[in-house]
């Protein structure tokens, strides 16, 4: 809501020195790019041996990420529409945004609305090379929409539909509307262990150890670097 | 998919854990990845500036040369880089896709430089930035148009007609391009000469001669000498009928012929003519035939066929049309709100011109074009006022299309300009072309008169070779091959040309006979003079203006039953392989032209193309296998 706020008054500005100039004619061209210059932060992630000791990740490793994410990123920041665009770019069929939303809130850990290297890297180190718990609480993280420690029902379900859209309308079986609502179901069926309409990280811990498919699609993305 | 966007797909992968624990089924196996991860700098070498990068920045895009396999051809171990013999600045822009994504146009290159380069490349020349973009494809459109004209020049009929064309072609190209035959040329000035008779006539007779005895009134020359004008206007038209009938006749497609502008006019103009014949004498009738000889008027439109220039004004304001259309559309605007105003303004004023806003649309009119002719002026204050605004509104709107009709006139006229240009262009330069050709043959002749290519007698053909590259050698050389590969030789056209004219007759009796039963040596030599004589591979030229050469690319060997079929023929097969002495032993197939396989009937005259009966030699045996006929494909 600020940024709306302010970029209305920024218009107001601009007219109201327009049609200033219009009448008193001064030929000066208007000065298109303070407004870019103003959105354009510059940011430096912290030296490369604080990243090495803080993520999983080696020194080459931290170099290979950071030319890719520099390259794409030259501002050393990702904000959520460029975050949705790269990531719609994967899933072309369906709708990425809502998921790439989730994601976004998800690794923008400090709630800044930008993604900056840190940010990527402590979560790229969570996922590749984190233990299982660390992995499974970062789901966790993920899927808890508020970030209030409980999973309820209507997030369960966002989370799932999110997904579904990124499958876009041709599937095989066809997409039914119910689908997702099944989904959910039965993973809370799976989750809540105690039945109160909620999932604790605990329970989801708890639950995702037991469940043997899971604990072996963890280790699939350990070579992904 | 951007490939840029790879690198987020470790990031993407990693994200996927978020779906784990909805997943009901299991996931499948992760792909696994042979190829190392390190990253390694390549140096890539174009024309001598070295350029550095990393091996994950070109392989961002796989289905390039750099980024696929293809680069390991130019790999160069010795210096352990990549070479590339090609434009170095252009590299510049090419490397710089690879590293940022978006492919920049610059500039300063010629277009189609650009796109050789990214064909080389393999990039496709459609992912040009949006920055870039719009230069490009301007860039591209012009170099087509300017390329699609030279086309059109050369297809526009200065070539020779073909021997075989028809009265209609002939009389239609006399028409279109009337510099081809003298004929045409002086139809062209004669009808040329008609029209400004014509035009003029049609102005006299409307100026005041000096009357009639007895009258006092002065009367238009038309009506002092109706006799002499009517016959000149006859005599025009019936030239003008006459021609456009002609065209009507000749045109390749009458349809689109009598659709076309220059018909049109064509009629219009004779058409008040023939309407004034039919026509009755009786008054009511014949005051609208006087409007109709205004027509006559188009006849100077006529004009546009001899003038390039009137031709060039028509094309501009035809693709000017829709400023032209602007213009007219403002004006019009322009001139309603003013006059409406106007009238409004000087309603109460006395005695005003300006009675109704139809009548104000003049002053607006006169005003705004600037040309105030002062017969409608305003006399209220407030009509002064918005007349001044009127006249400063106008100089702006009628300003503003002008300079836009101006440069379509000028592109026009340019290209009209370089069209001629590049045709003259084309002609010296097939000329320099045909010089050259002629010079390389005549070296080869030249060297055969030397007696270079005699073998052993390295005496003599040492001074003519000291004045040869390592090139003309082998190129003589390669001439030489194919000279006895075929039995004959090359010469040129003047010998060519005598020698068939003298010897044609007799050459196909003594053909014929080599073909039959005739065997030994003296008569296939003698044959072989004869052909030797006879026929000639000359230039190409003259062997296609023969007719009916046909060039075999391939030729099939087929194994026949011994003792079978043609026995003359095999026989003076069987000759004419022991005379020949080829030089080149290495050879196993050889180009040969032949109209139809010559062992199918001895007395089978051969058709009137000079027919070079081939041999095969195989490599392998150097006894000709006599079971073997050669059959021709001819593609």
């Amino acid at each position: 809501m600020t940024g709306c706020a302010k970029r209305c008054k920024q218009g107001l500005v601009k007219f109201v020195m327009s049609l200033h100039k219009l009448i008193t004619g001064t030929l000066n061209k208007d000065k298109i790019d303070d407004d870019f210059e103003m959105s354009v932060v510059c940011h430096r992630p912290e030296g490369l041996d604080k990243l090495e000791a803080h993520s999983n990740f080696s020194k080459r490793e931290l170099q290979v990420l950071y030319r890719g994410f520099k390259n794409e990123c030259p501002s050393g920041v990702v904000n959520e529409d460029t975050f949705k665009q790269i990531y719609s770019q994967f899933f072309p069929h369906g709708d990425a945004s809502t998921y790439a939303h989730y994601l976004f809130n998800a690794f923008d850990s400090t709630h800044s609305g930008s993604i900056k290297f840190e940010d990527f890297v402590m979560a790229l180190s969570i996922l590749l090379r984190g233990s299982v718990r660390e992995k499974l609480q970062w789901t966790f993280n993920l899927y808890d929409i508020n970030k209030d420690g409980y999973i309820n029902k209507e997030e369960m379900t966002d989370i799932v539909r999110a997904i579904y859209d990124m499958m876009g309308k041709y599937t095989y079986p066809a997409l039914k509307t119910d689908t997702p609502r099944q989904h959910v179901d039965a993973f809370f069926q799976k989750m809540d262990k105690n039945k109160d309409g909620v999932v604790t990280l605990d329970e989801f811990i708890l639950s995702c150890q037991e469940d043997e498919n899971i604990m072996r699609s963890l280790q699939l993305f350990q070579n992904v670097m | 998919m951007a490939a840029g966007v790879a690198t987020w797909l470790p990031f993407a992968r990693a994200a996927a854990v978020g779906w784990l624990p909805l997943a009901q089924k299991t996931m499948p196996k992760p792909p696994v990845d042979k190829k190392s991860r390190s990253d390694e700098i390549l140096f890539v070498n174009v024309s001598g500036l070295r350029f550095q990068t990393w091996k994950n920045t070109l392989d961002r895009y796989p289905d390039t040369l750099l980024g696929s396999s293809e680069k390991e051809f130019f790999y160069n171990e010795e210096t352990q880089e990549y070479f590339f013999d090609r434009d170095p600045e252009m590299f510049r822009h090419i490397l710089n896709f690879f590293r940022t994504g978006k492919l920049h146009y610059p500039r300063h290159e010629c277009i189609q430089a650009f796109e050789e380069e990214l064909a080389f490349y393999g990039i496709i020349p459609e992912i040009i930035g949006d920055c870039c973009m719009e230069e490009y494809r301007d860039r591209k459109k012009e170099n087509q148009e300017r390329l699609a004209e030279d086309t059109e020049a050369e297809n526009a009929g200065d070539a020779p007609l073909p021997p075989g064309a028809t009265l209609r072609e002939r009389l239609w190209r006399a028409f279109e391009n009337p510099h081809t035959s003298t004929m045409a040329l002086v139809f062209y000035y004669v009808t040329g000469f008609f029209i400004a008779v014509s035009v003029i006539a049609n102005v006299v007779e409307t100026v005041p001669c000096r009357p009639i005895k007895g009258s006092i009134k002065d009367l238009p020359c038309g009506e002092k000498f109706s006799v002499a004008f009517f016959c000149m206007d006859t005599a025009c038209v019936l030239i003008f009928s006459f021609e456009y009938l002609m065209r009507l006749y000749a045109a390749p497609s009458r349809c689109d012929f009598a659709r076309s502008v220059m018909s049109v006019i064509d009629v219009v103009a004779i058409l008040p003519f023939y309407i004034g014949l039919v026509m009755p004498e009786n008054e009511e009738v014949s005051g609208a035939f006087v409007t109709l000889r205004v027509f006559r008027v188009f006849r100077i439109f006529k004009f546009s066929r001899h003038s390039q220039g009137l031709r060039i004004l028509g094309c501009t304001l035809q693709s000017c049309a829709s400023e032209l259309g602007f213009l007219l559309f403002s004006l019009t605007m322009a001139v309603i709100i003013f006059a409406t105003v106007m009238f409004y303004a000087e309603k109460g004023t006395k005695g005003t011109n300006f009675t109704s806003i139809p009548a104000s649309f003049w002053y607006t009119i006169v005003t705004m074009t600037t040309l105030g002719y002062g017969d409608m002026v305003p006399d209220s204050i407030a009509g002064k006022i918005f007349g001044s605004i009127c006249s400063l509104s106008g100089v702006l709107v009628i300003a503003l299309p002008v300079p836009v009709i101006v440069s379509n006139f000028s592109r026009i006229y340019h290209q009209n300009q370089r069209a001629d240009k590049m045709r003259a262009q084309q002609k010296v330069r097939q000329a320099r072309i045909r010089m050259a050709k002629k010079g390389a043959t005549n070296a080869f002749l030249q060297h055969k008169e030397d007696g270079g290519l005699q073998d052993g007698d390295s005496g003599s053909t040492a001074l003519c070779v000291k004045n040869r590259s390592a090139f003309e050698h082998q190129h003589h050389h390669l001439l030489h091959c194919l000279e006895k590969t075929t039995n004959h030789e090359f010469t040129d056209e003047v010998t060519y040309s005598e020698v068939c004219m003298t010897d044609s007759v007799g050459f196909r009796t003594s053909r014929s006979t080599s073909l039959s039963s005739q065997q030994g040596a003296t008569t296939s030599c003698c044959s072989r003079r004869a052909k030797r004589r006879a026929i000639r591979l000359a230039n190409s030229t003259v062997s296609v203006s023969r007719g009916s050469v046909q060039e075999l690319d391939t030729l099939h060997i087929t194994k026949t039953p011994a003792g079978t079929q043609y026995p003359q023929s095999r026989s003076s097969l069987n000759a004419r392989t022991e005379d020949l002495k080829l030089n080149c032993d290495d050879y196993t197939a050889a180009i040969i032209s032949i109209p139809t396989p010559p062992a199918n009937t001895p007395d089978e005259s051969l058709p009137n193309s000079p027919a070079i009966p081939g041999i095969l030699r195989n490599s392998r045996s150097n006894t000709y296998n006599i079971q073997e006929t050669v059959k021709i494909s001819s593609l």
